[in-house]
């Protein structure tokens, strides 16, 4: 199972959506997390990020498809069997004022991982350790018996994140983490995320529709489109050469400071993202893709190997582009 | 808000943390917020105070009992001797209503909680559990539910009999249903939230979610159930005993003297209009207190 730590198989999810209908929201879906490393995973809203990094921790049932977790599959465990390691994995959730209950304290927020995983007992105990996990990811101490709405949208996503890394899981799946926060904030956020994985060895699977986050915080990048993956690599090479023109669009339609650079608004995708209960045959980018030809909507294009890129796409761009 | 909001002095002196560490809410601090925000509240809780003391106290606080009859007195009207004057026995009404209280307020109180429990625990597992269990539930509350109550409530008095305990199942019986759907529909909004996502990918076991997330956001809902139950108890109770099948002549209960004092409601107005001004009273009083207590155990409104 080749050196992944995590790696999720053919996943495939379905969801029913009225009469002999269903959104494919997911479809044969490969993807692998090398150990310490943070995958970025981008596209369009409604592309099945969220569904897919639900499924690598079994937050989700796959419709077919599996996950292997240190090369045990994760998805055929019993309760039991997956019982003991779910403790490897958490989640980061994108809205930190949904995603804390509201009549908990701090405390017994943060305390609700430790106690689930009997990782500590004993109320001074617990509480000492609550203590160091908020000091570790920023917020005072002093808040220690406050409730999540009394905090602002950072500091609860601090909370979120003291959370998350409390039973000291090995993935995390970052859900989105700073989209619903202030730009200013955002980078404290990207920041502490960086500083706790180094400080406790952990991998990201980063998901994120805002290519210039997943920028500064992945290693490598994954591309999805309408629940296929079309691209991924290191992160620095797709920028520099995107081989798939999906990517190239998102790339280009990523806004610039500096009119000057700005991109010619031709060069920009027009059009919908097509609907997902009806996905376009062949390949699913090719009604909205300009170098398409007769090949792309009858053929579905496999994904290709070239060194430590993947691209699925019958013509892929060179570097200049074409 | 102004600056010389009074309440908001105070939450800036006991919101300071100096070098020990915070101290979680207690009870105390709830009570304290709970006086200083809702005066209505704490004066609700004074009256249900007094009626349960007088509950308590009332033998010490007459010289009569309450099935002391004396017919040379009957219907008389409020007097030094009779603060209330008398019944159509010639009973003191101002001891029987002490000694009402004490059935009124048990009734109103034990029923209402014990429905509650019973509701509460029922409908949060239904909408958590969700298939079989849920369907089961749900069709037995549909089927208390489709019966009007009060014939419900009759068959049972009728086959177990009058008396207090029977009462306290009836009633209990009655109102489970209501509260069990009610709670059910609100565990189903809260499971859909991302906290109770996360409590899950966690590893929160189920029973726990339940108890520590699900339950305390059901509680401001519960709370209006419950004081809205109190009163509807009592008066069940009271027509109940109308009926013959409550509390029996002559133990005493509020319900049962509004009743027996309607015939006399011209030539002797104070039978029935005395307890009835006691039952709105109590009633009253465990609404605002609901109220009261609502909105200071709702975090939202916290240190606002």
């Amino acid at each position: 199972m080749s050196g992944y730590l995590l790696e999720g198989k053919d996943l495939t999810k379905e969801f029913p959506a009225g009469k002999n209908k269903t959104v494919h929201a997911v479809s044969k879906v490969s993807l692998g997390l090398v150990e310490g490393e943070t995958l970025g995973l981008v596209g369009e809203s409604g592309c099945g990020k969220s569904t897919l990094g639900r499924m690598m921790i079994r937050a989700l049932k796959p419709t077919s498809g599996e996950v292997f977790f240190r090369s045990r599959p994760l998805t055929a465990m019993s309760g039991k069997e997956f019982a003991a390691v779910r403790r490897s994995f958490q989640m980061i959730f994108q809205d930190p004022y949904a995603s804390l209950d509201p009549r908990m304290t701090v405390r017994d927020l943060i305390a609700e991982p430790l106690e689930t995983h009997h990782i500590c007992s004993g109320k001074k105990e617990i509480t000492e350790r609550v203590l160091e996990l908020m000091d570790a990811v920023g917020v005072p101490g002093d808040f220690l018996y406050r409730y999540p709405h009394q905090f602002s949208g950072g500091q609860r996503q601090r909370i979120g994140i003291a959370r998350a890394v409390a039973q000291d899981p090995e993935v995390i799946v970052c859900d989105e983490p700073v989209s619903a926060l202030d730009v200013s904030v955002q980078n404290q956020i990207l920041n502490l995320l960086s500083d706790l994985k180094r400080k406790r060895t952990l991998t990201y699977l980063f998901i994120s529709h805002d290519l210039s986050v997943v920028r500064h915080i992945s290693d490598r990048v994954c591309v999805m489109f309408l629940g296929k993956i079309c691209e991924s690599g290191p992160t620095g090479e797709v920028w520099a050469a995107p081989a798939h023109p999906y990517t190239s669009f998102l790339l280009r339609a990523v806004p610039k400071a500096d009119p000057k650079e700005r991109t010619d608004a031709s060069l920009l995708l027009t059009g919908e993202i097509p609907s997902p209960i009806d996905p376009p045959t062949g390949c699913r980018f090719h009604t909205r893709c300009p170098f398409a030809v007769k090949q792309c909507a009858e053929e579905e294009p496999p994904l290709r190997t070239r060194g430590e890129r993947t691209v699925a796409c019958h013509f892929p761009l060179d570097r200049n582009g074409t | 808000m102004p600056d010389n909001d009074p309440f908001r002095k105070k939450e800036n002196v006991s919101g300071q943390a100096g070098d020990r560490l915070p101290e979680p809410d207690g009870f105390r601090s709830i009570v304290k917020r709970l006086a200083g925000e809702n005066k209505l509240a704490v004066f609700s809780f004074a009256v249900i105070l007094l009626f349960v003391l007088a509950a308590v106290l009332a033998p010490v606080l007459t010289p009569y009992t309450e099935k002391q009859m004396d017919l040379r007195h009957r219907l008389s009207p409020p007097s030094p001797e009779h603060l209330f004057g008398t019944d159509e026995g010639g009973r003191d009404i101002l001891t029987r209503m002490l000694f009402g209280s004490r059935v009124s307020l048990l009734i109103g109180v034990v029923p209402s909680l014990v429905s509650m429990l019973l509701g509460a625990a029922l409908g949060i597992v239904s909408g958590y559990a969700g298939g079989k269990t849920d369907t089961v539930i749900m069709r037995l509350a549909d089927l208390m539910l489709a019966f009007p109550s009060m014939l419900l409530a009759m068959v049972i008095m009728y086959t177990l009999g009058g008396g207090l305990m029977n009462i306290f199942l009836t009633l209990s019986l009655v109102n489970w249903a209501g509260v069990a759907r009610v709670v059910r529909s609100e565990t189903l909004r809260i499971i859909k939230t991302e906290y109770v996502e996360a409590a899950r990918i966690t590893g929160v076991p189920g029973f726990r979610i339940m108890l520590r997330h699900i339950l305390p956001n059901c509680v401001p809902t519960m709370l209006v159930l419950f004081t809205l139950n109190i009163p509807s108890s009592i008066l069940t109770e009271s027509s109940l005993s109308f009926l013959g099948l409550g509390i029996q002549p002559p133990d005493a209960s509020w319900g049962l003297m509004v009743n027996t004092g309607r015939q006399f409601l011209y030539s002797a107005p104070w039978l029935s209009l005395i307890p009835s001004a006691a039952i709105m009273a109590i009633v009253l009083a465990f609404n605002f207190l609901g109220d009261g207590l609502a909105d200071v155990l709702d975090p939202y409104r916290k240190n606002q």
